[in-house]
């Protein structure tokens, strides 16, 4: 098992620094020169440019300056903002709770509705199992900023139930945190429930029409515990990675929507660090996006492995 | 954000001759291409249907309420007709669904079928570069492309299309592998057609369902991810797009909320239509299948057959008590008049047709017919554990003068194990693979039984040396992919008789296993029945089977009896066509694979 953890985050580790390679390349081909002058005003001469490229180390070899990133991430630092000079990791670590609660949110609503829903639908059948379809492709059809649109609208904006806006931390208070984080996160996982509660149905059903479950049943086993004993353990690693995948799409819709409820998170910082040319703000925000993917990928890696005797050594 | 397709296509659908004729027969299938037609020709044509420039400027119609002026739809916050501004949006649409999926598919189907076909090095380079790509969060790159780089919509869809492309490849890879592996793409290698054509004719044919059904998918998301771009002010802002007016709107919202419905149903009809034209396509390819309810199969039986039936297969609680008498001195096991259908789209198919068998206590019965006589439906009816779409039209089954059929479920699984058992087919997969052998065992004795933890524990343990396993207590910890198959059937033999039930009913028990332990299960059936006197029915294609344990034999074919009597009359001197057939086929088996000599000497005599 130890072998199995340790191979696994080397996996992470090679994955983080490649993932992060190619989109520094992505950042700095343009040459140092032209990031430079997006700092410098408008009639600012080519030796001032050059200059300040050279200030900021844009002149250097690319693979030179990425080891040099790199090692900074290595010693806990993330490098410091063109624009204010501020290091990176201070920029980002007001912006990152709030992107991370919607994540959780979503990813708990998702959860408490999509399992029981794909569940019932694959043992209770009917009218249930109909619902669910019908669900899944109605809203497999809405984008999930129009969700949020619609929702802000009703709930915020109309009803007035909620801050329309805002984000309120929740150190200061958990009901005010709730009432701001809650529309959103309805917004994300709505989208997302319907699909990981027709993938739950899809499994639970496989699982309840293998031979095992027949002979369970030949023992005089109560379908109680087939179902909850039985069938739910069988079915939980293929959810798990259904659900870690999710996390992804997750992390993706929360960028999109933070911006129609004006919340602080990592999606404002990084489309305004973009369009101010601030690098170090952007690949800050790619390297801790990927190791949020890695670290859900290893814990999801981590409990299959519990999960599924044959993995466990 | 990527889009992710991969766990949308369960299973390797296989596509049919005159699928696009299916599809065309689903009404929702039809309408969705309608609209999608539209919304291609609208983006063609539409430099001359816009009724206006889109960024022509009437500040006298700003805001203008739809259906009030020539402004049909109404005007936006800066004056320019919303309607041309939807028109010229349809093309933006139609380009990023047309780039992401076709680069999506292209890199996604290349990778999977090299990694799947070829396998090896190929498999584990590209598993490597898509494992990458699937940690790369999407979103924030788009916004650098477009904030730092000044990408074009296009450039930015593409790449969108290789962040979208390891759900397609590791889809492509599972389906290629699957294929590759089949007897006709062996056939294919061995007459010498080179790689490239297996691949393109049979492989690609083979996995085409789920690409189609993908590709549409894909395309339904393309179109609400680059709106959600645009709508994020990403983009030229110029150009007139579905997001960027949805944008325009929101901000808009106190002074003219309706400008939101335009865009938003622009992209829900558009998303929808793909989506809702995957969904078609799986639903022809995969069939759909929703589970029935219990009142919707009482409904269905009912106008099948009628009201008994109903109570037979699915149990009634009101009736229950008077089937449920007893009668004394009655057989074992006795089926009388047994016929059991399926009906699939509603149209009843016979399985069993009327079979009646009796087994008395320490008799062992053969049931012997070929696969789709209706010998395994039979016992799995006796047992009361016939797959659910199963209809049982009529007939009766008595356990020891009970009545089974119409029995509830709960009550049924009283006499499981303690007065009847049963050992599968296939021992592996009738093993649950979370749980070790001793945890499985222990349930079914403490359900049986009211016997402490420890008393089960031990009584399992005991019952695993008496089946033959040296070690009982590694067997009891291991699970079941850490033994071999002869132990596995061991093991749930030992499940089965551990309560010492009256009637052992096994189901081809030593089919799935190797010849040398075949011979070792059949002893060990024969000794364990000897020993307990239960009676034994047990379901076998094989006579050497029969030979070796029964008294009595009944042959089955196309779900009827067609022949039964003690096993050496039948043996010495077959009445029907068809069991001589059957004995004939065992004859040359034993002459080539020299079986056990019990079973020849029977046949001598």
């Amino acid at each position: 098992m130890i072998i199995y953890i340790v191979r696994k985050i080397l996996t992470g580790v090679v994955v983080f620094i490649s993932v992060t390679a190619l989109t520094f390349v992505l950042f700095y081909v343009r040459g140092g020169e032209a990031i430079a002058r997006s700092f410098l005003p408008a009639n600012a001469s080519i030796e001032q440019q050059a200059g300040l490229a050279n200030s900021l180390g844009l002149l250097r070899p690319l693979p030179v300056q990425y080891l040099d990133w790199l090692g900074q991430v290595f010693t806990g630092s993330l490098g410091r903002s063109f624009a204010s000079g501020q290091p990176v990791l201070d920029a980002l670590s007001s912006r990152i709770p709030v992107t991370l609660s919607l994540v959780v949110v979503s990813l708990l609503l998702m959860i408490v509705l999509a399992v029981p829903m794909g569940v019932s639908a694959a043992t209770r059948g009917g009218i249930l199992d109909r619902g669910l379809q019908l669900l899944s492709v109605i809203v497999q059809a809405i984008p999930g900023y129009w969700l949020a649109l619609i929702l802000v609208i009703v709930f915020g904006l109309t009803l007035r139930l909620v801050p329309a806006t805002g984000y309120i931390p929740i150190t200061t208070s958990f009901t005010g945190w709730l009432s701001t984080i809650i529309l959103p996160s309805i917004a994300i996982a709505l989208g997302s429930v319907a699909f990981v509660a027709t993938q739950i149905r899809g499994s639970m059903l496989d699982v309840m029409r293998a031979d095992y479950v027949r002979t369970l049943r030949s023992r005089g086993i109560s379908r109680r515990s087939i179902v909850f004993r039985h069938a739910l353990r069988n079915a939980a690693p293929a959810t798990l990675t259904i659900l870690s995948l999710q996390v992804i799409a997750l992390l993706g819709g929360a960028i999109i929507v933070e911006r129609i409820y004006a919340l602080p998170g990592l999606g404002t910082i990084s489309i305004n660090a973009g369009q101010a040319g601030d690098v170090p703000i952007v690949l800050g925000t790619v390297a801790f996006m990927v190791v949020v993917i890695v670290i859900v990928n290893l814990v999801t890696d981590i409990l299959n492995g519990f999960l599924n005797p044959k993995a466990r050594i | 954000m990527s889009i992710d397709v991969s766990t949308a296509v369960s299973s390797a659908p296989v596509i049919k001759r005159g699928i696009f004729r299916q599809i065309l027969r689903n009404p929702l299938a039809v309408a969705s291409s309608v609209v999608l037609l539209i919304v291609v020709v609208v983006a063609i044509l539409q430099p001359w249907i816009m009724p206006f420039p889109p960024q022509q400027v009437t500040l006298r119609l700003t805001n203008a309420p739809p259906f009030t002026s020539h402004y049909i739809l109404g005007g936006d916050k800066f004056g320019r007709d919303i309607l041309s501004r939807l028109i010229a949006g349809t093309r933006g649409a139609v380009i990023a669904a047309l780039i992401l999926a076709s680069i999506a598919l292209a890199i996604g189907v290349t990778f999977g079928l090299i990694a799947g076909y070829f396998g090896k090095i190929f498999d584990s380079i590209s598993s490597w570069i898509f494992a990458v790509l699937i940690a790369a969060p999407g979103i924030i790159v788009l916004i650098a492309l477009y904030t730092l780089i000044d990408v074009s919509t296009p450039l930015a869809m593409a790449t969108l299309g290789v962040l979208s492309s390891p759900g397609i490849f590791y889809l492509v890879r599972t389906l290629t592998m699957t294929v590759r592996n089949e007897l006709y793409v062996d056939a294919a290698r061995v007459s010498g057609l080179s790689n490239f054509r297996i691949v393109g004719r049979h492989v690609l044919l083979a996995i085409k369902g789920p690409i189609i059904i993908l590709a549409a998918f894909l395309s339904g998301g393309a179109i609400a991810v680059s709106a959600g771009l645009e709508f994020l002010g990403l983009g030229d802002p110029k150009d007139p797009t579905w997001g960027g007016m949805l944008n325009d709107a929101f901000t808009n919202y106190y002074i003219a909320s309706w400008q939101l419905i335009w865009p938003g149903a622009a992209l829900g009809i558009a998303t929808a239509a793909f989506v809702l034209l995957g969904n078609a396509f799986r639903d022809t390819l995969e069939g759909a299948f929703v589970r029935p309810s219990a009142r919707a199969r009482r409904r269905q039986i009912a106008s099948l057959i009628d009201e008994t039936a109903v109570a037979k297969t699915l149990g009634a609680s009101a009736t229950a008590a008077a089937l449920g008498t007893s009668v004394p001195d009655a057989a074992l096991l006795d089926i009388e008049d047994l016929q059991i259908c399926y009906a699939p789209n509603n149209e009843l198919t016979t399985v069993v047709d009327g079979i009646s068998l009796k087994v008395s206590d320490g008799e062992v019965v053969g049931l012997v017919g070929e696969s789709g006589s209706g010998k395994t439906q039979t016992v799995f009816a006796a047992l009361g554990l016939l797959p659910e779409q199963a209809i049982v039209a009529r007939g009766s089954i008595r356990l020891g003068g009970v009545e089974l059929l119409g029995m509830p479920e709960q009550r049924i699984s009283h006499y499981r194990g303690t007065t009847m058992a049963y050992v599968p087919q296939e021992p592996l997969s009738n093993l649950d693979p979370s749980f070790t052998i001793g945890s499985q065992l222990v349930e079914g004795i403490r359900v049986q039984t009211t016997m402490s933890r420890r008393d089960a524990k031990q009584l399992a343990l005991s019952t695993l040396a008496r089946v033959g396993i040296r070690d009982p207590k590694r067997t009891f910890a291991s699970y079941p992919h850490e033994i071999s198959g002869g132990m596995a059937q061991r093991a749930l033999i030992a499940g089965a008789i551990a309560c010492k039930p009256r009637l052992l009913v096994a189901d081809e028990p030593t089919t799935a296993l190797d010849v040398t332990v075949q011979a070792e299960v059949l002893d060990l059936l024969r000794d364990l029945q000897r020993e307990t006197g239960m009676g034994v029915l047990v379901v076998t294609h094989n006579f050497g089977v029969v030979a070796d344990l029964c008294d009595r034999v009944i042959v089955m074919r196309t779900g009827k009896i067609v022949e039964e009597g003690p096993v050496s009359e039948v043996f010495a001197n077959p009445q029907h066509e068809y069991t001589r057939q059957l004995l004939a086929a065992v004859l040359d088996e034993t002459e080539t694979r020299e079986r056990t000599p019990r079973a020849t000497s029977v046949l001598a005599s």
